[in-house]
């Protein structure tokens, strides 16, 4: 074993005060007739050896010179700070926080996490984390089930595709419908949900709307009116938001959602080929018993010293077992950390400069691409900082632009088949003038 | 009883005695460390971003402009500190941790073995960290194919036909392969009428709870005098509205199931699913395969037999492994090996060397349409799986192998070791942990298990988990894992020794404990009935 810590000596003294000749007389337990036959795991590594082919697997992946993907995952700085505080043994190798008195440091980290989701959201309570964004929308959508006793959801086509899978794979077990509200992708259309159109599909058996702002296309949702649209029928505005948006569009809170979720990755958490990530989830206090996951709230010991403790655990599985709200346990504690630590050191300025950046940036490069007669946005609403823009020939120079190096967004039409032609590009405060111009110039080469 | 009482009743199973200062009773608390929002000043800054160009600017404002109504009136008290400020803040603050890097976590059932640094080496390399997720195929071949070798090799490990990688935790895995389940009945034409899952008294909360998210009722199974399943009411409750039995195996007991085959056979008779919690797999490498002895499903802990580390509470990572019947029904796309020999790729893999001609890719969108579709987004906790692939091929099939062996002998030394000083309800072999119970302390001594795991804290030691599995009174759960020096087992068993001592001489002293910890024990149940989630900014009326 590569890390094992026993002399020879060590193992004759432990297997003597057992009692037992030799190790093979512990699993004596195991009947004959289901031991392992075989077990060809390829023999062990020197860590030059392992160091060598983990060397040799990240070396093919091809990382692109510019890049314009998002679709739900984005290229930030991420300040060397923020790889410190994670990087912590003393966080990084603790288990979850069930004994507070030695556990403050993450207790009191996750406090902090929920009081600036609570501040990005304007909702009252925010869970410890989740998986990622998308398990926490499904989740929020069974909550609001739980919250409202309906057992339909509604969701409209504007909501990331990945997310909208998740949500049908969570709902398919108890058998909760999902009906989908079509958004406006037709030709000359705005690329939004309509309210018109939620209204048509709600109804009083609809537990919750789930929307998305900025949506899937980078496109502002009028989510006061979709949210006005459910309250209508009794049932919930579930948004998931992008958090580095935040900065600069309504809280959700403001505009009248019920439960709040978001793919925490912007916040300081690497592209990691898609994980770890964070999901964020905030909702008001008044449904807070129904909410998933882990809560860390504020106490005190009997010397009056202010702590931190898991609490309200009443709904957790460890506790309620089958009437839990969510078989949760293990989270995403230490992307969290990730995005508490980042937040912090961007603060209101730095999140509202990323933000502010990332929206110009994508701007400037569909200006560019009109300007340059290469593209036309595909939809007429205002963007953050994603926008679909029709290329024609789009398949043969997205990967004829693979091959220089760039990488042109991604295919919406993987998607949405009737969105032919049309990339869905991206910018941050990482995307570079120079990074527009390269766009630019390898588009007219593939004219 | 509402939510909150019992919360307070649980609180107070396990809390009883101390007397809390009410935190309305007005008396400002001590502060250990301050919030970082204390530390905020307007203005101060730790980091700053490079401004738009005057063309970035200009180009811009052609386009359409975001709708008032749209804009945030109030910025976010986020706090605004300086960065040497914001690293003291969260330096301090990981001071008050117990951690694996700092001392022994024998915490039964969550692995706490050494994370090797080698793994968040191999992580960190800017050729997996910066990979994006949505990248095309072809660009992201290193991280297809290490999801590919992974697959194999937890194919290999647990004798399963196919692995999923997408659940990002235990739990997750759990939800994945009861989803499955439901498919699978469904696609039998059983879908509505299997409608229970058959749950050991023995199980962990996660195994109910996730048959409740399903949709299917929990039955529980009683355990018997040895520890393990009660073949006899086991067989009594199965039946054509059976969908599926979930055990743990080794069983939260720490006790390997040795009627196996009789409740496999007995599960498969009435066409149910059986489903291995796999969060005890580190105590069986090499020496049972759950998928060659029968088992239809398990999910993998890669955070706990593969020394991922936990985060504080994850991330993690919960692939499943399914027996044939249940791969139609796989989460999707899977990384697959579109072009090349299975045999070839993995043969040089193995020797450290790609394979040319070899292209890896996601299945392709429908390809298996009774697939229950993703289960998260992208592909997995990916970061997870680079640090267990690093840690399988370190240690080969021979050091797995050793792994579960030397954890299973260090759980036995401490089931004979501290046999004399407190209760052990099943006296007989254990693998990879035991399970203690106080209750001869509380009975003789009036102190609790809670008053037990207190006073290892001021040992330096994170105690055991405790009041765990709930059918043993008292329970301490015991696991040391196989990184642990048999110093360190041996002052472990000398601070139970004094403990146990203690609770004879002195109990009132265990009843105080922990002393030396930063704060001591904290009011759970007065943080239940006056919930603060979140920081107030000083407003008054905030909860």
């Amino acid at each position: 074993m590569a890390y094992s810590p026993h002399t020879e000596a060590d193992h004759r003294r432990m297997l003597d005060a057992v009692g037992v000749v030799s190790i093979e007389d512990l699993f004596a337990d195991i009947p004959p007739a289901v031991r392992a036959d075989r077990f060809a795991v390829p023999p062990p590594l020197t860590e030059q050896e392992v160091r060598g082919e983990l060397s040799r697997l990240a070396g093919r992946n091809v990382l692109p010179r510019v890049s314009f993907l998002g679709a739900g995952a984005y290229r930030h700085l991420v300040p060397a700070v923020v790889g410190e505080v994670i990087g912590r043994a003393e966080f990084a190798t603790a288990y979850t926080p069930y004994q507070p008195e030695v556990s403050q440091g993450t207790l009191q980290s996750i406090y902090e996490f929920q009081s600036m989701v609570c501040e990005l959201t304007g909702m009252e309570v925010a869970s410890a984390s989740h998986y990622d964004g998308a398990t926490a929308t499904a989740e929020a959508a069974l909550m609001a089930c739980r919250l409202t006793r309906r057992d339909r959801i509604a969701v409209s086509s504007a909501v990331h595709p990945q997310v909208r899978e998740v949500l049908r794979t969570y709902c398919s077990g108890p058998g909760i419908e999902i009906v989908e509200v079509p958004a406006e992708l037709a030709e000359g259309g705005s690329g939004l949900t309509a309210p018109d159109a939620a209204a048509s599909v709600l109804d009083d058996d609809v537990a919750c709307l789930v929307a998305q702002q900025p949506n899937f296309f980078g496109g502002i949702e009028p989510m006061r009116e979709l949210g006005e649209a459910a309250h209508v029928v009794g049932a919930q505005l579930v948004a998931l938001v992008e958090p580095t948006s935040l900065a600069i569009l309504e809280a959700p809170g403001g505009y009248g959602a019920d439960i709040v979720t978001a793919e925490g990755q912007p916040l300081g958490i690497p592209l990691s080929f898609g994980g770890p990530y964070v999901g964020l989830m905030a909702a008001r206090m008044a449904s807070v018993r129904q909410m998933p996951g882990r809560l860390v709230g504020a106490t005190r010991d009997a010397q009056g010293r202010k702590g931190y403790v898991l609490t309200l655990q009443a709904r957790e599985q460890h506790i309620r077992r089958e009437k839990a709200a969510s078989n949760i346990c293990t989270n995403q504690a230490l992307c969290a950390l990730a995005a508490t630590a980042y937040l912090s050191a961007v603060g209101p300025d730095g999140l509202r400069e990323v933000a502010q950046l990332s929206m110009t940036q994508a701007r400037h490069t569909a200006a560019a691409l009109e300007e340059a007669g290469l593209g036309e946005r595909r939809f007429t609403a205002p963007y953050f900082a994603e926008v679909a823009v029709r290329v024609p020939g789009a398949a043969r120079r997205h990967a004829a632009l693979l091959e220089r190096g760039i990488l042109a967004g991604h295919p919406l039409w993987t998607d949405y088949p009737d969105l032919d032609d049309t990339l869905l590009l991206a910018a941050t405060e990482l995307t570079t003038d120079d990074d527009i111009a390269a766009l630019v110039d390898a588009l007219e080469a593939t004219r | 009883m509402s939510v909150a009482e019992r919360a307070g009743t649980v609180a107070d199973a396990s809390g009883r005695g101390a007397a809390f200062a009410s935190p309305s009773a007005g008396e400002a608390a001590t502060v250990v460390e301050p919030l970082i929002f204390e530390a905020s000043a307007p203005g101060r800054r730790a980091v700053r971003f490079p401004q738009p160009s005057e063309r970035a600017r200009r180009v811009a404002t052609g386009q359409p402009d975001l709708p008032a109504g749209s804009l945030r009136a109030t910025a976010p008290r986020l706090p605004e500190v300086s960065e040497l400020d914001l690293l003291r803040h969260f330096n301090r603050l990981s001071q008050l941790n117990h951690a694996i890097d700092l001392g022994f976590y024998p915490l039964g059932s969550c692995t706490m073995k050494y994370n090797p640094k080698v793994n968040e080496w191999a992580a960190a390399l800017p050729g997996f960290a910066a990979s994006h997720p949505v990248d095309p195929a072809a660009s992201s071949q290193g991280s297809l194919e290490l999801e590919w070798l992974l697959g194999e090799l937890l194919r290999e490990i647990s004798g399963f036909a196919a692995v999923s990688l997408q659940p990002a935790a235990g739990a997750h895995g759990e939800l994945t392969g009861m989803l499955m389940t439901r498919a699978y009945h469904r696609a039998n034409g059983q879908g509505e009428t299997r409608t229970r899952v058959l749950v050991p008294d023995s199980a962990h909360g996660t195994n109910p709870a996730t048959a409740s998210m399903v949709g299917y009722e929990t039955v529980t199974i009683r355990s018997n005098e040895r520890g393990g399943i009660d073949l006899d009411a086991l067989r009594a409750t199965l039946d054509e509205r059976t969908a599926a039995l979930m055990i743990t195996n080794p069983s939260t007991l720490g006790i390997f199931e040795d009627q196996i085959d009789a409740v496999l056979s007995a599960v498969h008779e009435v066409g149910a699913i059986a489903y291995m919690d796999g969060a005890n797999l580190n105590a069986i490498l090499g020496r049972f395969r759950p998928g060659e002895a029968g088992f239809d499903v398990m999910h993998f802990n890669l955070h706990k037999t593969f020394s991922t580390p936990h985060g504080g509470g994850g991330p993690g990572a919960g692939p499943v492994g399914v027996g044939e019947r249940l791969v139609p029904f796989l989460p999707g796309p899977q990384p697959i090996l579109a072009e090349g020999d299975p045999d070839t790729v993995r043969r040089n893999a193995w020797a450290g060397r790609s394979t040319p001609g070899a292209r890896f890719a996601l299945e392709e969108p429908g390809s298996r349409p009774e697939s229950i579709g993703r289960v998260r987004m992208h592909t997995g906790n990916f970061g997870m799986f680079v640090r267990a692939y690093t840690y399988i091929r370190s240690n080969g099939g021979a050091g797995l192998r050793a792994v579960s062996d030397d954890a299973v002998l260090a759980a036995n030394y401490l089931r004979v070791r501290l046999a004399d000083a407190y209760d052990l309800p099943y006296d007989r072999i254990c693998k990879h942990e035991v399970v203690f119970s106080g209750r001869r302390q509380k009975r003789a001594n009036g102190v609790t298990t809670l008053d037990i795991a207190k006073a290892i804290l001021d040992h330096g030691i994170h105690p055991p988990t405790i009041y765990f599995p709930l059918i043993v009174e008292e329970a301490l759960m015991i696991e040391p894992t196989e990184t642990e020096s048999l110093e360190t087992l041996d002052r472990f068993v000398e601070a139970m020794h004094e403990i146990a001592d203690r609770a004879g001489s002195d109990p009132g002293s265990l009843r105080r404990a922990p002393v030396t910890t930063p704060v001591g024990r904290l009011d759970e149940a007065g943080a239940a009935r006056r919930p603060d989630l979140r920081h107030a900014f000083g407003e008054t009326g905030a909860e």
